[in-house]
């Protein structure tokens, strides 16, 4: 039954829900990689943008994809903003301060949107979900080719930000050496902040391709923090490729695994990877060794 | 062009410089000395702004810098190449160096990459490579050309020679002869007392987070009190 057309299929499916997930996985990495520090309030952040998403799109009637530049620069900014004048100074330099920052936030996030949105489960209206492209055999979803080619655009627009401007160098500078960075005339805090915003702008851009095949209630971006962080140790903490490999991979497992296993026991395949992984390269994929 | 008056830093209660007052003049050669320990990293780090001043002033340049923030030290053109060399070890030579000239004299960042590779032709065959793969000796060759990027008004050296075989530390000592007679300020904290006196024109030597003697550096070369404690004659 399961024919190579239908296996062939699942890859694919998988591979275009897995860009997007490692989308949600870079802007993890990119934090951990330069702050050193785990985002809490990363799935928050995930599903604020979801209900923003949501809300303009059928609140306001804009198409869904024309909502992903507007917020992914709204969220630039507030995630700069976050990182500057509240996580930064709240946690007064202490990684472990820090973690708490984002755990509360993360906690106050949630509790904001549940008072404001309940805990309804919303969708987009429209049938766009059902929208398929017949690609030779296959059957695709044309919101997740979508987002698929957008996932791919922003990862290359990203990676050229870091290997080719002065502020992507800077960023690879503090990660690795802030009292050189420094001393160089680049400001830490500064640095900081960017990296932080353009973390949420990843998460902007995720929740604008996720909505029209997913759902938002006030808590859901939970579930893809916990995929995304399995992708983000599997690649390597703090590695951008590992990240986009690792989101494919994940993908493409949870994929397999649901055709398999059945749709219910899908993600069990991915944790069954994690700790294959885990045991036989533990710095991750891409990690580098301790 | 730099002037310390009575300044006392160190790591939050820990008092490491107590009271210390130092000068250096446009294009002289400025000898920092000291036994292991005493404060003289500390003193740089203050000084670039990495550290906060508890007391005292620093003028550079006319202006009070004691409050502001190491960017704006280095746009002002006080530039530290640190003990340790703190280059960005994931990034190659070229953008290391790039790095040196993000906050100040970006608009002739080409211009001074070639000086900085002629300068140091070992760098351009290397111009690619990580800079965490590069032998000691040419890591602090980067971070002295890092801090050449940034064509400082002032130049402070932390111990460049440390860990250099014998014949590379007499070329960076002829190195740094260099630079100043091309017109560059210097302040040079080392280890190698006889060497930084040879070439420096005013030195200072730290005990107990202060100045314990100061003056021209081939009067403190003759010092006998001086000669006893730092190089056992
Ligand atoms: N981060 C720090 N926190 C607390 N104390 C420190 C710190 N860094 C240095 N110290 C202390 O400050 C004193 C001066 O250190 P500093 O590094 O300035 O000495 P130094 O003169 O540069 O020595 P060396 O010649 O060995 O480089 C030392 O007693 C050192 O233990
Ligand atoms: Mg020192």
């Amino acid at each position: 039954m399961y024919t190579p057309s239908i296996i062939a299929e699942a890859v694919v499916n998988g591979l275009l829900t897995g860009a997007v997930y490692a989308l949600v996985a870079l802007g993890l990495t990119l934090v951990y990689g330069v702050l050193h520090i785990i985002n809490f309030a990363h799935g928050a952040l995930l599903t604020c943008a979801m209900f923003a998403v949501w809300a303009l799109s059928d609140g306001l009637g804009l198409n869904v994809y024309l909502t992903i530049p507007p917020l992914a620069v709204l969220f630039l900014c507030l995630g700069y903003g976050l990182q500057r004048w509240v996580i930064g100074p709240a946690s007064h330099g202490d990684d472990g301060n820090t973690l708490l920052v984002t755990l509360g936030l993360s906690i106050a996030i949630e509790n904001g949107l549940l008072a404001a949105f309940h805990a309804d489960t919303r969708t987009l209206s429209g049938d766009a979900a059902f929208d398929v492209v017949e690609l030779g055999p296959m059957l695709l979803s044309r919101p997740r080719l979508i987002g698929f080619g957008v996932a791919v655009l922003v990862a290359v627009l990203l990676w050229a930000l870091l290997a080719g401007t002065d502020a992507g160098k800077a960023i690879r500078a503090v990660a690795k050496e802030k009292m050189g960075a420094s001393l160089a005339g680049i400001d830490v805090r500064h640095i900081y902040a960017l990296t932080f915003g353009l973390g949420c702008a990843c998460l902007a851009v995720a929740a604008g391709l996720l909505m029209p095949t997913f759902y938002v209630n006030p808590r859901v971006g939970n579930a893809f923090v916990l995929v995304a962080f399995t992708i983000v140790v599997l690649g390597g903490m703090g590695s951008v490729p590992g990240a986009l490999l690792g989101g494919l991979l994940i993908g493409v497992v949870e994929s397999l695994g649901g055709l398999f296993l059945g749709e219910s026991l899908g993600q069990a395949g991915i944790f069954v990877l994690f700790i294959l992984v885990l045991l036989l390269r533990p710095a991750g994929l891409f990690g580098a060794r301790a | 062009m730099l002037e310390v008056r009575n300044l006392v830093a160190g790591y939050g209660e820990v008092e490491v410089i107590r009271g210390l007052s130092l000068t250096v003049a446009a294009g002289q050669i400025v000898a920092v000395l000291g036994a292991n320990g005493v404060g003289k990293t500390t003193l740089n780090k203050t000084l670039s702004g990495l550290l906060p001043v508890g007391a005292g002033e620093i003028h550079f340049d006319g202006a009070r810098i004691d409050t502001a923030s190491p960017s704006e030290i280095v746009a002002r053109g006080l530039i530290h190449v640190p003990e340790g060399r703190k280059i960005f070890p994931n990034m190659n030579v070229r953008e290391n160096l790039e790095l040196g000239s993000y906050r100040r004299a970006k608009p002739r960042r080409a211009g001074n990459l070639e000086r900085v590779f002629s300068i140091f032709p070992r760098l351009r065959e290397r111009a690619g490579q990580y800079a965490g793969s590069l032998s000691g000796g040419e890591q602090q060759m980067l971070a002295i050309g890092r801090g050449m990027m940034a064509e400082p008004r002032l130049l402070i050296l932390d111990e460049p020679s440390l860990g250099l075989s014998p014949l590379l530390v007499e070329e960076m000592f002829a190195l740094i002869a260099r630079l100043n007679a091309e017109g560059q300020a210097i302040l040079l904290v080392e280890q190698n007392v006889v060497q930084s006196l040879d070439i420096a024109g005013t030195a200072y030597i730290l005990e107990n987070g202060a100045c314990a003697l100061s003056g021209p550096a081939a009067e403190l070369a003759a010092n006998p009190a001086l000669r006893r404690a730092y190089l056992g004659l």
